[in-house]
């Protein structure tokens, strides 16, 4: 016999806010400079060439000590700074990160709990160089929707921990450091609406070597062998853990599908391009970036976010590490409107139209 | 519709030399795209992609590797089309 619902209950809804915007951003960048010459040490190549391929003229890597919840922590102080909100006025935590490394538990409980928020929904989303677009997304649907009011959103990478400094694919590209927005309510539309999307068919062009399933097994197969521990060779692990990039398939991929990605957010947001005041995109790479603004057909006099050259390639802390630097040297306008892409391993990515703080 | 040789390694010179600069005459059949023509991977992405569209063929990433000259470039399209 089919049951048949009661009926006698009916549901509140959350009252949400019409509209969400960026209330402040903040950036950490961590002390250590390595410049192209440091990296030539590790790899044969030479700063001439790290340039001319990437447009990275140096990085900053964080202390062996440091982690991801301290860049966070010192990313998101100057933005609640700038915010004008206060820890306890937070009502959830996002963390955009590849490079926490534990598997469990998350890194943005303890930042909560490090900042004065203890006791708020904290989570960590895994969209690699999308991550911040992700979060940003995420977090105004949740003021729209009700279930928070004020969002931290922190973009953070430890990149040089996963980096094999004798890959001569990567290991000139990745940086470390931390950025960070608050989203709160608007009383007119500041955040534009996200396109978004993901590419599974290109799963392997961006990733961890191996999985640490396989690691665990070599490790335990050595043991099992009874070889003492220095028999597990360090740099073999290393690798493993590390990741890795098909360049040339990634460039393509993100210059030829990003542009149009680019352009929809555009379009959703019901802008062209010429009312942009900035373009603020992932950090990749500065031929990417070029190859990007050529397709998208920006206007030129828009200025375009170039902090890649002194911060290198740091996933999901690049695009709010760019638009704080921005805002900081008054490259951007506060209150312009700067498109903005993150797009990276999965493949994901994600892009939208938003008001500058 | 498929083009001779010739239409193929003209129109492949002109695509290498908006994005490189090389000399069109330069670009001959027998030439390396990395040893002789000094263009690197990305540079590469940007001439197959640009190839594509003029040739009207799809050029897959794996495949681009065994490019080597630019000879390799112009039996490979006109191979696509046929």
């Amino acid at each position: 016999m089919a049951s048949a619902p009661k009926g006698t209950g009916s549901l509140n809804a959350a009252p949400g806010a019409r509209y969400a915007r960026i209330m402040g951003v903040g950036g950490y960048r961590p002390e250590r400079v390595i410049t192209n010459e440091e990296v030539c040490t590790w790899i044969d190549s030479s700063d001439e060439w790290i340039r001319e391929r990437s447009g990275i003229v140096s990085r900053r890597w964080a202390a062996p000590d440091e982690t991801v919840v301290d860049m966070s922590e010192a990313a998101a102080k100057p933005a609640l700074e700038a915010a004008g909100v206060t820890p306890d006025q937070l009502s959830a935590v996002i963390v955009a990160t590849v490079t926490h490394p534990y598997q469990t538990p998350a890194a943005a409980p303890l930042l909560a709990t490090r900042l004065g928020a203890n006791g708020v929904p904290a989570f960590d989303i895994s969209a690699a160089c999308a991550g911040y677009c992700h979060a940003i997304s995420i977090a105004s649907d949740m003021v729209r929707g009700g279930s928070a009011e004020r969002v931290l959103v922190i973009g953070v990478e430890k990149l040089s921990a996963f980096t094999d400094e004798h890959d001569r694919g990567t290991a000139f590209i990745f940086g470390d450091g931390a950025g960070a927005a608050v989203v709160g309510p608007s009383d007119h539309a500041a955040i534009g609406p996200t396109v978004w999307g993901s590419d599974g068919t290109h799963w392997e062009t961006i990733m961890q070597k191996e999985p640490w399933t396989d690691v665990r097994r070599e490790w335990q197969a050595e043991a099992a062998a009874q070889a003492p521990t220095s028999a597990i060779d360090p740099a073999k692990t290393y690798a493993a853990t590390s990741l890795a990039m098909a360049g040339p398939s990634v460039f393509r991929w993100a210059v030829w599908q990003m542009a149009p990605v680019a352009q929809q957010a555009i379009d959703a947001a019901g802008i062209t391009a010429d009312d942009l005041d900035v373009f603020i995109p992932h950090q990749a790479n500065m031929r990417i970036i070029d190859a990007m603004i050529k397709q998208l057909k920006l206007p030129a006099d828009i200025p375009v976010a170039r902090d890649i050259a002194e911060t290198g390639n740091t996933s999901a802390a690049s695009i709010p590490l760019a638009t704080e630097r921005m805002l900081r040297e008054g490259e951007a306008p506060h209150g312009g409107l700067a498109l903005q892409i993150g797009f990276g391993a999965g493949l994901a990515y994600a892009a939208q139209v938003v008001e500058l703080p | 519709m498929a083009q001779s040789d010739q239409e193929i390694l003209e129109g492949l010179a002109e695509i290498v030399n908006e994005e490189t600069g090389v000399d069109a005459a330069d670009v001959q059949l027998d030439k390396s795209f990395t040893e002789d023509l000094d263009i690197d991977s990305l540079s590469m992405m940007t001439i197959v992609v640009n190839a594509e569209e003029k040739f009207g063929v799809r050029i897959p990433d794996d495949d681009v590797k065994n490019l080597s000259t630019v000879g390799d470039a112009v039996k490979y399209i006109k191979d696509a089309q046929a």
